[in-house]
């Protein structure tokens, strides 16, 4: 079928009642190494075509591999972060098959020898609860190039006349992370594939591998489905939906390959093994290549190169470089901090993590931190269509200035409101916090005088919340310092003013 | 005066030295060689005179400013064509090849270069290293000078020709299941496959990756000590290049000394199957080695029985894997299949496969690629991985019992062009001798044993010793080298038939365009 | 098994990419049938409990540091292609995305 007929989907519940989904999901990244996998070719991303190629990636004859130090030192520091065991023994095998963007015809990966395997990874739901996703292996393999089909619709294979092949990216070294089937996550499923592909994302850049960029192809995802009748627990026929490149991809692919499935399954039909390629614009897949009896892609031990075989003290060393685990820094992080939990997702939905810590690091106290960068910066970041890290950086915005803003406040020169200003003018570009400040001649009213002839205006104008006050419900102050700030025209010191008031009243 | 085109490299050397020649009235002398007999022999595929004129003028130079060279510098070599060459052709005798200059150079290749040889050409070969007659060259084969009707082995067939033809003292060689050792055998020169990993594999054009070795061809055991020292060391662009020094190779071969060695005679590569002036000639050599004051010690290898089957699916999977990457698409021959309008990128790769490869590549390939489809892995290939096991074991217990193991090194001597290219099976024996040593990984070298009797054509004695024990071959072949030259009253090759006056010339002073590929 | 059946041989020429003709196909079919069964005698080999050997030399972890080395030009990566375009390889179109 072709690209844009729609199949028939079953309602999300309706699949639910009648199947168990299992999902599996492998996840291509590429590593951030200077150089290739086998040779010694750059890596940037977006280089001219054909600039970062040698005999080895071409595929010349006569070129051979040399496999990269880091790419295996990369590909163990994974394995130990999944809590997989690593190879004491690790070979690179030959995958044989045809394709104009493969040079030599066989892609170098690993067989049934990865450099790491049976692990796991808990990620977190939505709905609170934790998820154990069972890693079946994670291994090294390269990257293919790039083609670009012409003479058809902009960029599809179906109607091109011909194609044009940029061989920059092969050979960039690749480690591919394949679960075990997930049975059991239920109307979760999507949700788990997602939370997996975001946990993993957040894994491989807290350890410094690869900088895990989606939409630049740097992490890849395929997502395999099948569902089994209810309770049976036999794994039905799988789908292999390719290149699911978002982390809300991931979670429409599993959704609508689920709803696909239980349509064909309910009419009676069976599921083709297949390839199924996922479009991003219409959220819907379609049938690729058949996976027949004639893909055979007869691997055998790769005889160019010798097998990996990490010493057990290394590979020990590795793990002491592993950093803190996602999910336990955020932990630790949240009870530091004494965030809530709506808090602590907000922090996170938003990205802000690091910057936070990295503002408590600076001196910030918590609150301020998570106030400051989830406020004014984090509308301007949305509107432009970035999120907070990158925004502020692209302004020059970091930590530093967050930090002086609150010393403003804690020094008593400026009041919150003051201090929303202040950080509107630097995030106008209008310098530091105290530049800003200046220029805009933001400063706290000292005079005491003016101070407390507002107060007693203010204890006179409202005797009955006075004497609540007066009687210990000191609660209550609160309404009378807005009416405090208000007579001095946003210009006094609310804890001044609350100081003032509660003596007056005798709650000193 | 010397007949530079005969002197051996070593000599060329000291003669270079003392002043005596100069390396460009070398290489002219071999280059109109070339030109007055190569008609005939065909060892060359591309002949490249500019470059070895420039070479050798270059080195000339050198010396004469009181630089310090290489031993070889200025002594020509002949390149096989399995080797890339910055901007020569090279084709490994296909089709699929033809006209590709490659960009790089191989490993060896640049070692010669660095050391100052002038590179004559590329010399002919089986396409893809695939045979042992030099008849499934896409290009035409190469002849023996001994008799022109006759195969110069293979798949070096060009360089052992362009040696014994005295167009080159000195060529390279790579041996995958013998196409060092049997071409050699078969024109009286001498060939040393060196262990697996001595020499560098970057730039040689794969066959089998697990047993290619490429080694030198030459005409003396020391002009080939020489040469695979050139060869030699570890390259950090092969992953499997030896990572530790060359053995004295050398010095091995001046010594020449075999007192106390224990030769071991390998019962299953002797007796039967052997032809009876070959196997005269080889137990005359082993006497020589007694009388040099070696040992005899006879040992078995009961599972070199499995020898040539092992090697007929170890190699078929690796080439057909190896050979995937000739696709039409990065460089080569493309092919549009016929009666297909607007083909795809899928049917002119199987075009151009059918049209580039020889029969005998796609047989290979064609068996590799059955012998590594699931479901036959492990009756096959994965059976074959085994028993290459147990051959490597057999080695390393015949190793404790003797220094060095000796056969034949091909059961005949050449036979008639067209005698056995029907018949892949009977090509396929030419290597029982041979292949072994590649399934091991161990060295292995060819030195001339004599005439046979029956027919007057050089027969092959193969000396094999432990893995990097590479000095051990050429203190064996030196010492046989020289009793037998005192028998003989010269080297082997002082017999051979005049090629002038035998064969139609072509005429000596045709002024030659340069870097002429021949015979496509 | 030692059998080559047309079938499969046409299986495995598709499989090698290899176009061959009907007389080809034919041929190939009995020259690899007495090649295969010359070659089934490893099967008889006393195996059991042996180590496959894929490498001839015992070497392990060799590697090379992440550094950069020069790559070749686009002209000289191009220079062999059949056909090339704005700095690519141009290759005919393609039935099916991998």
């Amino acid at each position: 079928m072709s690209a844009g007929d729609t199949e028939a989907l079953m309602g999300y519940d309706d699949v639910l009642a009648a199947y168990d989904p299992a999902l599996g999901l492998e996840v291509h990244v590429e590593l951030g190494t200077n150089t290739k996998m086998f040779c010694g070719c750059a890596t940037t991303f977006g280089a001219e075509p054909n600039t970062q190629v040698c005999p080895v990636c071409l595929g010349l004859p006569g070129a051979l591999p040399v496999v990269n130090a880091i790419g295996v030192e990369s590909a163990i520091r994974i394995g130990l972060a999944l809590n997989c065991e690593i190879a004491t023994w690790s070979r690179f095998a030959r995958k044989n098959y045809f394709y104009p963007d493969m040079p030599k015809n066989f892609q170098t990966s690993q067989y049934d020898e990865p450099i790491a395997f049976g692990g796991h990874l808990d990620v977190d739901l939505e709905d609170g609860t934790v998820f154990r996703v069972e890693i079946e292996r994670a291994h090294m393999e390269e990257d293919t190039g790039k083609s670009l089909h012409v003479g058809g619709a902009t960029g599809r294979i179906h109607g091109a006349t011909h194609s044009l092949v940029d061989y920059n990216r092969a050979g960039i070294p690749l480690i591919e992370i394949v679960t075990k089937p997930i049975v059991g996550a239920g109307e979760r499923a999507p949700d788990v594939a997602r939370a997996y592909v975001a946990t993993l994302r957040d894994l491989l850049k807290a350890l410094g591998v690869s900088d895990v960029k989606m939409e630049q192809g740097s992490m890849r995802c395929d997502v395999n489905l099948s569902l089994s009748p209810k309770g049976s627990g036999v794994l039905g026929t799988r789908t292999e939906t390719k290149n699911v490149n978002s982390l809300r991809s991931v979670e429409r692919a599993v959704r609508y390959e689920m709803c696909r499935h239980g349509a064909i399954l309910a009419s009676g039909g069976s599921i083709l093994q297949e390839t199924r390629h996922w479009h991003e614009d219409t959220g819907i897949t379609t049938s690729g290549r058949e996976k027949s009896d004639a893909e055979d892609y007869r691997y055998f031990p790769e005889p160019d190169l010798v097998p990996i075989a990490p010493a057990r003290d290394w590979v020990e060393e590795l793990r002491a470089t592993l950093p803190e685990p996602p999910a336990q820094r955020r932990k630790r992080l949240q009870a530091a901090y004494s965030y809530s939990d709506l808090e602590m997702r907000d922090v996170l939905n938003a990205g802000l993590l690091d910057l936070i810590e990295e503002t408590v690091t600076a001196g910030g106290s918590p609150a301020a931190a998570r106030k400051w960068w989830s406020g004014e910066v984090a509308r301007r970041a949305n509107a432009d269509g970035q999120d907070v890290p990158s925004y502020a950086a692209g302004l020059g915005v970091g930590p530093a200035q967050v930090v002086e803003l609150e010393t403003l406040v804690t020094s008593g020169r400026l009041n919150d409101a003051m201090a929303r200003q202040a950080w509107e003018g630097v995030l106008d570009g209008e310098g530091s916090p105290t530049a800003v400040a200046d220029a805009r001649g933001l400063q706290l009213n000292q005079d005491s005088g003016a101070l407390e002839t507002a107060v007693d205006a203010v204890i006179a104008a409202n005797p009955e919340v006075a004497e609540k006050i007066r009687d210990g419900k000191v609660q209550a102050v609160g309404a009378l310092i807005g009416q405090v700030m208000k007579e001095m025209r946003g210009q006094g010191d609310a804890a001044a003013a609350r100081a003032l008031i509660l003596s007056r009243l005798g709650q000193a | 005066m010397t007949d530079l085109t005969r002197a051996s490299a070593a000599e060329l050397a000291d003669l270079m030295a003392r002043g005596e020649t100069t390396s460009r009235e070398i290489t002219t002398a071999l280059l109109e060689r070339t030109e007055a007999v190569d008609g005939a022999v065909h060892s060359y595929l591309h002949v490249d005179r500019d470059g070895a004129l420039a070479t050798a003028d270059a080195v000339d130079r050198r010396r004469a400013a009181g630089e310090t060279l290489h031993a070889l510098a200025g002594v020509p070599i002949a390149v096989k064509d399995v080797m890339t060459t910055t901007g020569l052709p090279t084709t490994c005798g296909s089709r699929i090849l033809q006209g590709w200059v490659p960009p790089y150079d191989a490993t060896v290749v640049a070692r010669i270069k660095a050391a100052g040889l002038p590179i004559l050409g590329k010399t002919n070969m089986d396409e893809f290293a695939m045979g042992s007659s030099t008849e499934h060259s896409a290009y035409g084969p190469s002849h023996n000078p001994w008799d022109l009707d006759r195969i110069p082995g293979g798949s070096g067939g060009g360089s052992s020709s362009v040696l014994a033809s005295f167009q080159a003292p000195l060529a390279t060689g790579t041996d995958t299941g013998g196409s060092i050792r049997q071409p050699a055998a078969v024109t009286g020169t001498v060939g040393t496959k060196p262990t697996y990993g001595g020499v560098s594999r970057y730039g040689l054009i794969a066959l089998a990756s697990s047993l290619d070795q490429a080694g030198p061809c030459a005409r003396t055991v020391l002009d080939t000590a020489m040469l695979h020292e050139l060869m030699a060391g570890h390259d950090p662009l092969d992953s499997t290049s030896i990572d530790a020094p060359v053995p004295p190779i050398v010095e091995a071969a001046r010594r020449a000394d075999v007192r106390g060695m224990r030769i071991g005679i390998v019962r299953e590569l002797t007796g039967e199957g052997f032809q009876a002036g070959v196997q005269q000639r080889f137990d005359e050599a082993v006497q020589h080695l007694v009388d040099a004051g070696a040992e005899v010690v006879e040992v078995s290898c009961p599972s070199f029985t499995y020898a040539l089957a092992t090697y007929y699916l170890i190699l078929p999977s690796e080439a057909s894997s190896n050979l995937a990457k000739f696709d039409a698409m990065r460089y080569g021959l493309r092919v549009a299949p016929r009666d297909v309008d607007d083909p795809s990128a899928e049917q002119v790769m199987a075009a151009t496969r059918d049209a580039g490869f020889g029969d005998e590549v796609k047989r290979r390939i064609i068996l590799g690629t059955y012998a590594l489809s699931s479901g036959y892995y492990d009756a096959y290939y994965g059976s074959a991985q085994k028993v290459r096991r147990l051959i490597a074991d057999d080695f390393a217990s015949a190793f404790e019992r003797a220094d060095v193991l000796v056969s034949p090194t091909a059961p005949t001597t050449a036979f008639r062009l067209g005698a056995k290219i029907d018949d892949p099976l009977a090509m396929y024996l030419n290597d029982i001798a041979t292949i072994p040593a590649n399934l091991a990984g161990i060295p292995g070298m060819s030195v001339p044993s004599g005439l046979a009797d029956e027919d007057g054509l050089p027969a092959g004695f193969q000396i094999l010793a432990p893995a990097m024990a590479d000095d051990r071959l050429y203190a064996v072949g030196a010492a046989l080298e020289q009793r037998l030259h005192a028998v003989w009253g010269g080297p082997l090759l002082d017999r051979i038939p005049d090629l002038l006056a035998s064969a139609p010339t072509t005429p000596m002073a045709t002024p030659h365009a340069d870097a002429t590929t021949k015979g496509a | 098994m030692a059998e080559l059946t047309r079938d499969a041989v046409e299986h495995l020429a598709r499989l090698a990419r290899i176009d061959l003709d009907e007389s080809e196909l034919n041929r190939m079919v009995g020259e690899l049938g007495v090649i295969l069964e010359s070659v089934a005698t490893v099967q008889q080999a006393p195996t059991e409990a042996v180590t496959p050997m894929s490498h001839p030399m015992p070497l392990v972890n060799v590697t090379r540091p992440d550094q950069i080395r020069p790559s070749l030009t686009p002209q000289e990566a191009l220079a062999g292609a059949p056909e090339s375009d704005a700095q690519r390889f141009s290759v005919p179109r393609i039935l099916d995305e991998d």
